[in-house]
């Protein structure tokens, strides 16, 4: 069993998805779902488990029984701690929960989706565990082409194709960043272990570090969708069928942070420590600029999923503050803040996906007072938007506060009003659609029209009179779990202590090389929580003020019509860049590498 | 102008390669054809091919391959080689994925040329 | 934007990536001058270690072999994927008989010629294929260059004959059950060393002789199903994308342009 279990997270999902290939359309749909079901809650069970036991030390596996000879690393490992670990198990949690909610889903193509899924989930959990920098670049991709195929998934609109394709091809240009990345960091070290990398590396931090820590860092923030390399999550998002949408806002796209942060503390730690301020600084600014753009954009939207993708944009800027921060508390906090995060957008996209299957659109101004009898899918909005906004006692309320508490020792705590403003916008947005759907309210025609691309969506399952068991528990269930993750004995604590040691490059060095024994970390102690909760009440009580303005009638009305009407005028621009076209995509892509590398180039040399 | 000369053939490989990544995000970037524009990135796919293989290189070395030559003579780095070559096939592949997006682009929208394909906008 | 404005914005964009680029190839040590050490340690230890002459093979299947297993997937999903985007439509209709069409040419009829060269070239090619499969630990080959030419074949067929030959040539069925088996095979093969109280993926079978075709122990085993796996998968491709353009199609769109 010591030898099966670090291992199984990704062989168990590859063995059953060939196994479901090869019996494609000969076994009965229900026996797919649970042996699906089943191959997913065995990885979910085996990465808590590991999770458990790595928070003792880091768990080192070498594959193929290749130890590392002289020093030198000759065969791949997975390196298991506690988050990593973590975050592969919440990327188990999401499949099984996606499995449940397509029961109803994807009746014409036999197997295949399980098939796809199973791969995704194997490449999560791969990419989650491992320790080898070319082994990391391999589950990338798998995770992307599987990604790819399930977005363009509705064939029979014009829609998915493209969103599909803008996904694929900025994806395919980020990996091979990161791919080029790779190459560099060979050619000088002779190394792809993580370790034995960063070992080599030692401090030098001439023009080939910093081109390979900006070359691999871009390619994985393509994938985390951070501005200018944001455009693809909002098309993707946009068209592919609800169940793959929960993975890609609740993990793929945070797994792209994961990777930066992976790489940055057991790579280049050591050759970038003395420039710590600089490197704060720009990610800071990139983050705050992601933040923004998002929840403006999220606001602007009609079409539900899209304004859901946009949220996830602003919210990744803001996970992106926190990785910049680069200390352990913030890193904790970023930990609980994806987990808080990653329910609350998984529940909310499945309660977009019951809206499409009960009312046939997802347009917010066609579905106006539409949702009145299935009014429990807008009151479960209502009450997800309150974490948006980190209203206690969401986990995102129990991130924000460990984040914004190693901000103030680091003197960027005006970082927690960006936190707050882009809580505040995309939870009013949630809020103002909930409130249109349920009630009614709000204006019957939108007057920022003008520039509309696609607004809707075409069915994905056969709709029904009634909202299935299947698709409802499950988004409760993320909901209720979204708030007894605050209520979890010491999660504060044992998070800290995962971080300390994630950040440990010294200790991750000694572990995977020399199998050296872990170090003792001290307790850290814990900050009141009084802040968070005043910062979460005034936010989600703007949040309700913002959308209220929106929707309902009052005195104010004309000023405040005229009002957006103006601020609408002035995010045109903004909207216009957006355009859909691959081309600008890609040219945006190119500026952004080249501005980032820019600026590191200039403080670095 | 020798030191010049020096300095460019240690490099040739790798400047190519640079080049070819950035005439290939060109290439996508103005494209009016969406095959074209996958061919662009099978060319940006090549320039990290020249990339790892230029690093591997050793002069007056041999192949890996020791069946006709004593183990212990200088050869060649078999890890880039090998890398490469799995990802050649498995990035054709997913060359194939994307041109089947492609043929269904044309399909539902009418058109091949991302100019018409903007129905993702705002 | 509009094509000037976006072709600036790249230009700018790109000349800044290349210079930051080239900074950065500027730290590397020449070509030529490759420093070690993990190539060298592979090509010291492949032929003790596991008795295969060819370095190149070894690491593919052995040393990095999770690496590989992984990429055996990627190819596995997007041929899945491709199958997913180009299956058969609601209201598609199969074309029969099925005939290669192009928009405003008449295609000439093969001659006879072309259909006895293609003929003669099948054996060769397949047994070229199994026998770069086979000697992958021996010689430069091995799973994924063998499945590639081996793949080759029904392309030859439909090359110098027509659909109808490669229709009867191929199955659809067998060729999807065989990339599965060719792909779970390498995942169940790790997964044995297991059951032999060994990591995953480590070598369970006697290493045999040095330049024997069966040695090296699962490299062998490993590389032929990747053969299948591979030389299956691409089957596949062919035939979903042959059927695409060939039997699919739309109703009131009899003389469609292909792209």
């Amino acid at each position: 069993m010591n030898n099966f279990l670090p291992a199984s997270p990704v062989a168990v999902p590859l063995i059953v998805a060939a196994l479901l290939a090869a019996v494609n359309r000969h076994i009965p749909r229900r026996i797919a779902d649970a042996l699906a079901i089943a191959a997913s809650s065995w990885c979910l069970l085996a990465c808590l488990f590991l999770m458990i036991r790595s928070s003792h030390g880091l768990i080192v596996y070498w594959m193929g029984g290749w130890y590392p000879f002289n020093g030198a690393a000759i065969g791949i490992s997975f390196a298991i701690d506690p988050l990593g670990a973590g975050a592969a198990a919440f990327a188990s949690f999401l499949v099984v929960v996606s499995f449940i909610f397509s029961a109803h889903y994807f009746d014409s193509i036999g197997t295949l989706f399980h098939v796809l899924m199973l791969a995704f989930l194997a490449a999560m959990c791969g990419f989650s565990l491992t320790g080898d920098l070319f082994n990391l670049f391999v589950f990338f991709e798998l995770m992307s082409a599987a990604a790819f195929a399930l977005c363009g998934y509705k064939t029979e609109e014009s829609g998915p194709i493209q969103g599909a394709l803008n996904f694929a091809i900025t994806n395919t240009i980020g990996a091979f960043l990161v791919l080029s990345g790779v190459g560099l960091l060979y050619g000088r070290t002779g190394a792809l272990n993580m370790a034995q990398i960063g070992k080599s590396l030692g401090q030098t931090h001439d023009g080939l570090v910093v081109a390979a820590f900006v070359m691999i860092t871009c390619g994985f923030l393509v994938k985390a969708a951070v501005v200018p390399f944001h455009f693809w999550l909002a098309d993707a998002h946009a068209v592919a069928p609800t169940p793959v949408c929960i993975l890609f806002s609740g993990i793929m796209v945070e797994l792209g942070l994961y990777a930066v942060a992976r790489v940055y503390w057991t790579v280049f730690h050591g050759a970038l420590a003395e420039f710590e301020a600089q490197t704060r600084l720009i990610f800071v600014s990139v983050g705050v600029l992601t933040a923004l753009v998002g929840a403006f954009m999220c606001f602007a939207q009609r079409h539900i999923k899209r304004l859901l993708a946009y949220s996830t944009i602003s919210h990744t800027g803001l996970m992106l503050i926190a990785f910049a921060l680069l200390t352990h508390g913030a890193l904790a906090g970023l930990a609980l803040y994806v987990l808080g995060h990653g329910l609350l957008k998984a529940a909310l996209f499945l309660s977009a996906g019951m809206l499409l299957h009960h009312l046939g659109s997802i347009d917010e101004l066609k579905l106006r007072g539409k949702g009145r009898d299935a009014i429990r899918v807008p009151v479960l909005m209502l009450l997800l938007a309150l974490g948006l906004s980190g209203a206690p006692p969401y986990g995102t309320f129990l991130g924000e506060g460990m984040i914004d508490d190693a901000a103030k020792t680091l003197h960027y705590s005006w970082i927690s009003y960006v936190f707050m403003l882009a809580g505040i916008i995309t939870a009013a947005a949630v809020l103002r659609v909930a409130g249109r759907v349920c009630f009614g309210w709000g204006d019957d025609l939108d007057r920022s029209q003008q520039e509309e691309g696609e607004t809707d969506e075409g069915r994905e399952t056969s709709g029904g009179p009634d909202i299935p068991a299947t698709m409802f528990i499950p988004t409760l269930v993320l909901l209720l779990l979204g708030i007894a993750m605050c209520f979890i004995p010491g999660i504060r604590t044992r998070t800290q202590m995962a971080a300390m040691a994630f950040t440990d490059q010294a200790a991750y060095q000694q572990k995977v090389l020399e199998h050296a024994s872990p170090p003792n970390y001290e307790t850290p102690p814990q900050e009141s929580l009084v802040p968070g909760m005043v910062r979460g009440g005034i936010s989600t009580l703007l949040a309700f003020l913002i959308a209220g303005l929106v929707l309902l009638p009052h005195p104010f009305r004309r000023g405040i019509a005229g009002f957006s009407g103006g601020v609408s005028f002035i995010l045109r621009p903004l909207r216009l860049l957006h355009s859909g076209h691959i081309g600008d995509y890609v040219a945006w892509l190119t500026a952004g590498v080249a501005v980032i590398g820019g600026l590191f180039a200039y403080v670095i040399h | 102008m020798n030191h010049l000369a020096g300095e460019l053939f240690r490099m040739l490989p790798f400047i190519v390669a640079a080049w070819l990544f950035v005439v290939g995000l060109y290439g996508i970037v103005t494209s009016r054809h969406l095959v074209h524009l996958i061919m662009c990135l099978v060319v940006v796919q090549s320039s990290t091919y020249l990339l790892l293989l230029g690093v591997g290189y050793k002069f007056g070395a041999a192949a890996p391959i020791f069946v006709d030559i004593p183990v212990g003579t200088p050869a060649v780095d078999p890890v880039t080689h090998a890398l490469m070559l799995t990802d050649i096939v498995v990035e054709a592949t997913v060359m194939a994925l994307l041109l089947a997006l492609a043929i269904q682009a044309e399909e539902r929208a009418g058109s091949v040329d991302p100019e018409q394909l903007r129905i993702m906008r705002g | 934007m509009n094509h000037q404005m976006r072709t600036a914005l790249f230009l700018a964009g790109g000349l800044g990536f290349f210079c930051f680029y080239l900074w950065g190839l500027h730290g590397l040590p020449g070509f030529g001058h490759y420093p070690g050490p993990y190539g060298d340690i592979i090509n010291a230890l492949t032929v003790y270690q596991r008795h295969a002459t060819d370095a190149v093979t070894a690491v593919n299947f052995d040393y990095r072999g999770f690496d590989t297993l992984g990429e055996e997937f990627i190819l596995f999903t997007s041929v899945m994927g491709a199958n997913l985007l180009l299956r058969k439509q609601k209201d598609d209709r199969e074309e029969d008989p099925p005939l290669d069409r192009a928009d405003g040419r008449i295609v000439p009829p093969t001659s006879d010629a072309i259909r006895v060269a293609g003929l003669a070239l099948v054996v060769p090619i397949v047994v070229f294929g199994l026998y770069t499969v086979a000697h992958g630990q021996l010689t430069p080959g091995g799973g994924f260059q063998g499945g590639v030419i081996l793949a080759s074949m029904p392309l030859i067929i439909y090359l110098c004959g027509d659909y109808n030959a490669f229709d009867r040539v191929t199955s659809h069925l067998l060729s999807e059950i065989a990339e599965a088996v060719g792909a779970g095979g390498y995942a169940v093969t790790g997964v044995i060393a297991i059951f032999f109280g060994l990591p995953f993926l480590t070598n369970f079978i006697p290493l045999g002789q040095t330049g024997d075709v069966l040695s090296s122990g699962t490299i062998f085993v490993i590389s032929v199903l990747t053969g299948i796996e591979v030389a299956a998968g691409l089957v596949v491709l062919m035939i979903s994308f042959f059927a695409q353009a060939l039997v699919y199609r739309k109703p009131g769109n009899e003389n469609r342009r292909l792209p």
